[in-house]
């Protein structure tokens, strides 16, 4: 695990793309938990915002899913963002594959902003904020929509 | 044939009991016309006999449609084990289409497809001085070290290894775990599971997660409910028919509950439903409380006047109408707007849910009464057999006293069918047919306490005789009463003559 982590790391620092910033510094202490910043790409809703992503990595990772999620003040306003940080995501639960990786969710998280056309809490938003655990790999995510 | 090979290896035991997987040629079954009606024929497999079962129809299915023995078993799990309607899907429509629909790699189109989804571009799967890189672990490894289905997906065979053990031993997958590449649906076939794992123990499970899944999805399969007994009962056909394991346990063969003659299961299922969850518990908050008209605290009125005043927030109100106290303050303490249409819908609707509750208590009491007396079923078993030990002592043989035990096995018998009854009165509209029901009900249910009676007594030398005559009268009656209750109400399915009641 920490191998693929540390090789992961090195082509995100070598390589980055367009819209994610990577502190090396911050990771170096401990491999498993990462921040990820992240900008909202020009021309879309997002545009000009910076937002921080957490990155927790289990013992089984990649065959596991990471648990991520948006931590700090600025959380996006996006039907599919909690308030509280929690994205749902397919790919970071269900549809997991270990061929993924921190840039391909980063990535994945990035379209989804830019796909977005209208800035708005998910419906459920107050329910699931006070009911939701800390984790977000512990809940049980439906999926029904994937047009944004 | 590989696959055959690897499922079959813990199965050679099975092989003394083959003439029981013969597939019963059509005209055998024609010669079941003249059985009895209630014979239902069946087999119970042992898990080995399971296996070869399963690698016997994939064998049947090659033979016709020639596709490998690993993709044939996906394609039979697509079908639902129902190897008539996939040879003629195969035949009458585009096999290309078949194959896609059970992700799989059509073997007519050799050439590998890279999945059609692929969002994130294999950049780290490149050449590196002739080693590739796993795109999993990002080490580099030689070819021979790749490993991959037939969508053109290579990884190396150690991460492939721990993806399937993952999948088997942690998500406990077995029938669909798909290639370890994103959006790739191409499932991983036994073939490749085999190959890849070493653990013997990951194999096991894996081969108990393809058989289960072969069972559950066959519909002329089913096992046995008991906790670990692993059997499973092959029917030839799916009937609603009482099957007994080899464990001695006694269940419906088309739902698995406990055999229910003479309620039918899709009834029985909505019984069970409405006994486990707690529908009943609201019906009686319903019959017994009424909310306080401010607050909406829940009350419960046992005594006093109708004068409420509610603990919660004060407010004064008429437990009659559910109207403010204020104007009732001068008629002396009666409610002048009882006759008003709301509060007598109220009533009303209070009164049906109460009398609603009081009919479920009814049929459930004595349903309840009659599993619990089942239960106690093993205790009466002992107790019988030391009475069948007493009566040895008393100048009676072994063959003389064996009409103790028969009588329990009666009785209980009775008791399994009583119970069941409930069940169904409680759904039945009451009809002329139904009243003959209740009445046959009533004779088995009288005759059945007595004959519980009669094996409660003491047993002495005096009675001896007296009671050994009095039992087996009792238990033949009995009998006798409960087949003419089945009789009666298998007949008035066959006629159509039950209604049963809706909305309940």
């Amino acid at each position: 695990m920490e191998r693929r982590l540390r090789k992961e790391l090195t082509n995100l620092i070598k390589d980055p793309p367009d819209g994610i910033v990577v502190d090396p510094d911050k990771i170096s202490q401990n491999i498993t938990e990462w921040t990820v910043d992240v900008k909202g790409a020009e021309g879309t809703l997002y545009q000009g915002e910076k937002f921080t992503l957490q990155f927790k990595f289990g013992s089984k990772y990649p065959f596991d899913s990471p648990q991520v999620m948006f931590v700090g003040k600025h959380v996006p306003e996006h039907p599919h963002i909690y308030s509280n940080g929690h994205i749902c995501l397919s790919i970071l639960s269900d549809d997991w594959s270990p061929a993924l990786s921190v840039q391909s969710i980063c990535l994945s998280i990035l379209s989804m902003l830019s796909s977005c056309s209208e800035k708005k809490r998910p419906p459920d938003d107050m329910f699931y904020v006070r009911t939701a655990s800390k984790n977000p790999k512990r809940t049980q995510w439906l999926f029904h929509d994937d047009t944004v | 044939m590989e696959i055959d090979d690897d499922l079959l290896a813990n199965s050679d035991a099975g092989t003394e009991d083959d003439d029981e997987f013969v597939e019963l040629a059509p005209e055998q079954t024609s010669a079941m016309d003249g059985m009895d009606p209630e014979e239902f024929p069946y087999d119970v497999l042992a898990l080995e006999q399971v296996v070869t079962l399963m690698v016997d129809i994939i064998k049947e299915v090659r033979n016709v449609v020639e596709i490998p023995a690993t993709t044939t078993r996906i394609l039979l799990n697509h079908f639902k084990w129902d190897k008539e309607k996939l040879i003629e899907t195969y035949y009458e429509s585009d096999p290309d289409r078949i194959f896609a629909d059970a992700h799989l790699i059509s073997p007519s189109r050799k050439v590998a497809i890279a999945c059609s989804k692929r969002e994130i571009k294999p950049r780290y799967s490149v050449k590196e001085n002739g080693e590739y890189v796993c795109e999993i672990c990002y080490a580099s490894v030689p070819e021979q070290l790749m490993s991959g289905l037939e969508c053109g997906h290579r990884f190396c065979i150690s991460c492939w290894t721990h993806y399937l053990t993952t999948k088997i031993m942690d998500e406990g997958m077995g029938q669909t775990i798909s290639c370890a590449a994103h959006n790739c649906d191409i499932l991983v076939d036994d073939e490749t599971v085999m190959k890849l794992l070493s653990d013997s123990h990951v194999k096991l499970k894996y081969q108990h997660l393809i058989t289960n899944s072969f069972v559950e999805c066959n519909r002329l399969l089913r096992w046995c409910p008991t906790p670990d007994c692993g059997h499973v009962i092959k029917g030839q056909y799916v009937s609603d028919k009482p099957v007994t394991c080899r464990c001695g346990h006694t269940f419906c063969f088309a739902c698995g509950q406990n055999w229910h003659d003479p309620v039918k299961c899709s009834i029985l299922r909505k019984w069970i439903k409405k006994c486990d969850d707690d529908s009943e518990t609201s019906n009686w908050i319903a019959a017994n409380t009424k909310e306080c008209p401010k607050c909406r605290s829940i009350i419960e009125k046992d005594g006093g006047c109708n004068h409420m005043v509610c603990k919660k927030c004060r407010f004064d109100f008429c437990w009659v109408c559910l109207g403010p106290w204020e104007p009732h303050g001068s008629s002396w303490y009666n409610c002048n707007r009882y006759d008003e249409d709301e509060a007598k819908r109220a009533r009303s609707a209070q009164e049906k849910s109460r009398a609603a509750l009081q009919r479920y208590l009814f049929y459930c009491n004595r349903y309840m009464n009659h599993m619990q007396s089942l239960k106690l079923e093993n205790k009466l078993y002992a107790s019988v057999r030391d009475k069948m030990e007493e009566m040895q002592k008393h100048n009676m043989s072994w063959i003389e006293v064996q009409f103790l035990k028969k009588a329990v096995d009666v009785l209980c018998q009775c008791r399994q069918t009583l119970m069941h009854t409930y069940v169904f009165a409680f759904y039945l509209r009451k009809n002329n047919q139904s009243i003959i029901f209740e009445t046959n009900q009533r004779d088995l249910e009288q005759a059945t306490e007595q004959l519980s009676e009669y094996l409660e007594r003491e047993i002495t030398q005096e009675v001896l005789r007296d009671i050994k005559q009095k039992v087996q009268d009792k238990s033949r009656y009995c009998e006798s009463r409960r087949n003419v209750l089945l009789k009666h109400v298998h007949e008035g399915y066959e006629n159509e003559l039950w209604e049963y009641l809706d909305n309940i």
